[in-house]
């Protein structure tokens, strides 16, 4: 990294994608039977499938802001 | 229930297994257990993988396992919240919390109430932060026995007048014993066992069930059309969504999450668990959808059932599908990690309540030049006194109490938000403006739970708008708003600042180590 500004302010922004997480808190987008996914009603594989965005968005954040000549 | 030899036998099997790996857990990544920082947070040694297990086997706790799924069983979708909750508390984790593990380090905190001793310079505050962490965790830890008597009750243990309670009493004793002798280091290596078991059984029961009864439609065309879904009216909207972010605003709080926190050997270790703890928030979703298995079975029907919901309520629900679907020697497996799964959290809890006594009463208050090994001994002695407490409270009154209790705690432990969470940013809050808040916080969060009469949604009148929301949003936001207005007082005021940290403390890697 040689300009150690700029790596700064991306790690700052990179950090906002952690908000979209939170748009489970949206609860009417997702309060509804259809449509179903093997069986499941939406309300339910909908929530299941917002845990592996959350763990796919933290997991790009952590590789987008840690350092990377880090091995631990 | 007739005696289950074979699950029994299982059961026992699995419980000596882990006794055995608490004892030997001493001398795991070895360190002198005759310092608190070693005994109570086994040294900050524990990498990316132990912090996993050690996390996942605290936060999702026996009683999570019984209590959910019961929810489901009994009252549909708002259960489900389970799944919201642990999913926003990962983002939260992983900005906020590298730096409390930084300060601390930098420090030698091992407590929350260490750092808003520090950053304060308030011993007052500190001490309400310790307090409301110890008040808290009591009636958790009282919790996971019920857990535990469920499934040895399941299991046909029937033991009549004073014998009643001998399994528990057993079953603690162990885990008093190990955890005096290893520390943290025990449910860490305990968590790993019981992690795996509760993967492996519920995987299990997600393959055998639905094809048991005819795949998922059949699973939720089982369950009560009204409670597929949220009623769909702005208060249960509210309601719901208040109620997973108050949950996930205090799960961090709790002692028990700090410690598990600080034991971590780096702040990576803790930033990469964010990523990967969410594994277990699928399985929680698993587990919560067990209780609509059990509506499609129809446990509640069986007569061999009755007694158990009868003696239990609707926790029997998973414990009864699973003695209906599972041959004997599984049923056995699955009990045992509901039960090692009991014993893990509550080890680490009683190790983080003694962790607080220690440092921010006694040390504070009673015994300011007390050494090391003084200290060590103190906290492993208070441990006992936390589990002896927690058992004296199942033993001695109504389980409801502690159930009541353990929904306080939710609504008490959010109110060392504004200190410590905002004290990670800014030092701008006043301490005297955060007791009151505090104090306003829990006076108006406890008196709205005794008015829904311990129910966590209160419906508070808003202009003339009757808006349904988690208790412990309510009065967090009333916490903020004194706090706010207070600091701007007392601010205006104050010549001096007291805090002993420094704005590079909240990031480094490394810092002088632990319990200095």
């Amino acid at each position: 990294m040689n300009d150690n500004r700029e790596a700064g302010n991306n790690k700052h922004g990179v950090l906002w994608l952690l908000l979209i997480p939170f748009l489970v808190l949206w609860v009417p987008f997702y309060n509804r039977i259809e449509p179903t996914l093997f069986g499941f009603p939406f309300f339910y594989w909908f929530q299941l499938g917002w845990i592996f965005v959350s763990m796919i968005v933290t997991g790009y954040v952590y590789y987008a802001t840690e350092p990377r000549d880090k091995t631990r | 229930m007739p005696l289950n030899t074979t699950a029994l036998t299982v059961f026992v099997i699995f419980f000596a297994f882990v006794t055995f790996i608490g004892f030997a857990s001493a001398r795991w990544k070895r360190g002198d257990l005759d310092q608190l920082h070693e005994w109570g947070l086994a040294g900050g040694r524990f990498g990316t993988v132990i912090t996993w297990f050690l996390l996942g086997g605290d936060l999702y706790t026996a009683y999570t396992f019984v209590a959910v799924p019961a929810l489901a069983f009994g009252a549909g979708a708002i259960a489900f919240f389970a799944v919201p909750y642990t999913i926003i508390i990962y983002p939260f984790l992983f900005a906020v919390f590298p730096r409390l593990w930084s300060v601390a380090r930098a420090r030698g905190y091992i407590t929350a109430a260490d750092f808003v001793r520090g950053r304060y310079g308030d011993r007052w505050l500190a001490l309400a932060v310790a307090l409301t962490g110890i008040l808290a965790t009591m009636p958790y830890i009282a919790l996971q026995l019920v857990g535990l008597e469920i499934v040895i009750a399941a299991m046909g243990v029937q033991l009549a007048g004073v014998l009643v309670y001998l399994p528990l009493i057993i079953a603690f004793a162990i885990l008093a014993a190990f955890d005096y002798f290893a520390g943290l280091r025990a449910p860490a290596a305990i968590a790993v066992v019981k992690d795996l078991m509760i993967y492996v059984t519920v995987f299990a029961a997600i393959i055998v069930i639905p094809a048991e009864v005819g795949g998922w439609d059949k699973i939720f065309a089982s369950v009560p059309q009204q409670q597929l879904l949220l009623a769909d009216n702005f208060g249960a909207y509210t309601a719901y969504g208040s109620l997973f972010l108050g949950s996930a605003m205090a799960l961090f709080l709790y002692p028990h999450s700090v410690t598990g926190i600080l034991s971590s050997s780096s702040r990576h270790v803790i930033r990469r668990n964010a990523a990967l703890l969410p594994a277990y928030s699928f399985l929680l979703g698993l587990i919560a959808l067990l209780g609509f298995m059990a509506i499609a079975v129809g446990v509640k029907g069986m007569s061999a059932y009755a007694s158990g919901f009868e003696q239990f309520g609707n926790n029997f629900a998973v414990p009864a599908l699973i003695l209906q679907v599972f041959p004997s020697w599984f049923v056995g497996f699955a009990f045992a990690a509901i039960g090692i799964g009991a014993l893990v959290p509550a080890a680490i809890m009683s190790i983080a309540a003694a962790n607080l006594f220690t440092r921010n009463i006694y040390r504070e208050f009673i015994r300011p030049d007390c050494d090391p090994r003084t200290e060590s001994s103190m906290a492993k002695r208070m441990s006992l006194v936390a589990k002896l407490g927690a058992l004296l409270f199942i033993m001695l009154l109504r389980k409801e109490y502690a159930i009541n209790m353990q929904l306080l705690g939710g609504i008490w432990i959010i109110q060392t938000f504004p200190a410590m969470i905002l004290g990670l940013y800014t030092r701008w809050l006043d301490p005297k403006a955060l007791l009151v808040g505090w104090a306003a916080g829990m006076i108006c969060g406890t008196w709205m739970a005794v008015m829904t009469n311990f129910a966590p949604i209160y419906r508070l009148d808003l202009f003339g708008t009757v808006v349904p929301a988690y208790i412990a949003i309510y009065s967090v936001l009333l916490n903020f708003a004194v706090s706010l207005v207070l600091s701007l007082v007392f601010n205006a005021q104050a010549k001096t600042r007291a805090d002993e940290t420094i704005p590079t403390d909240y990031a480094t890697e490394t810092g002088p180590g632990m319990g200095h």
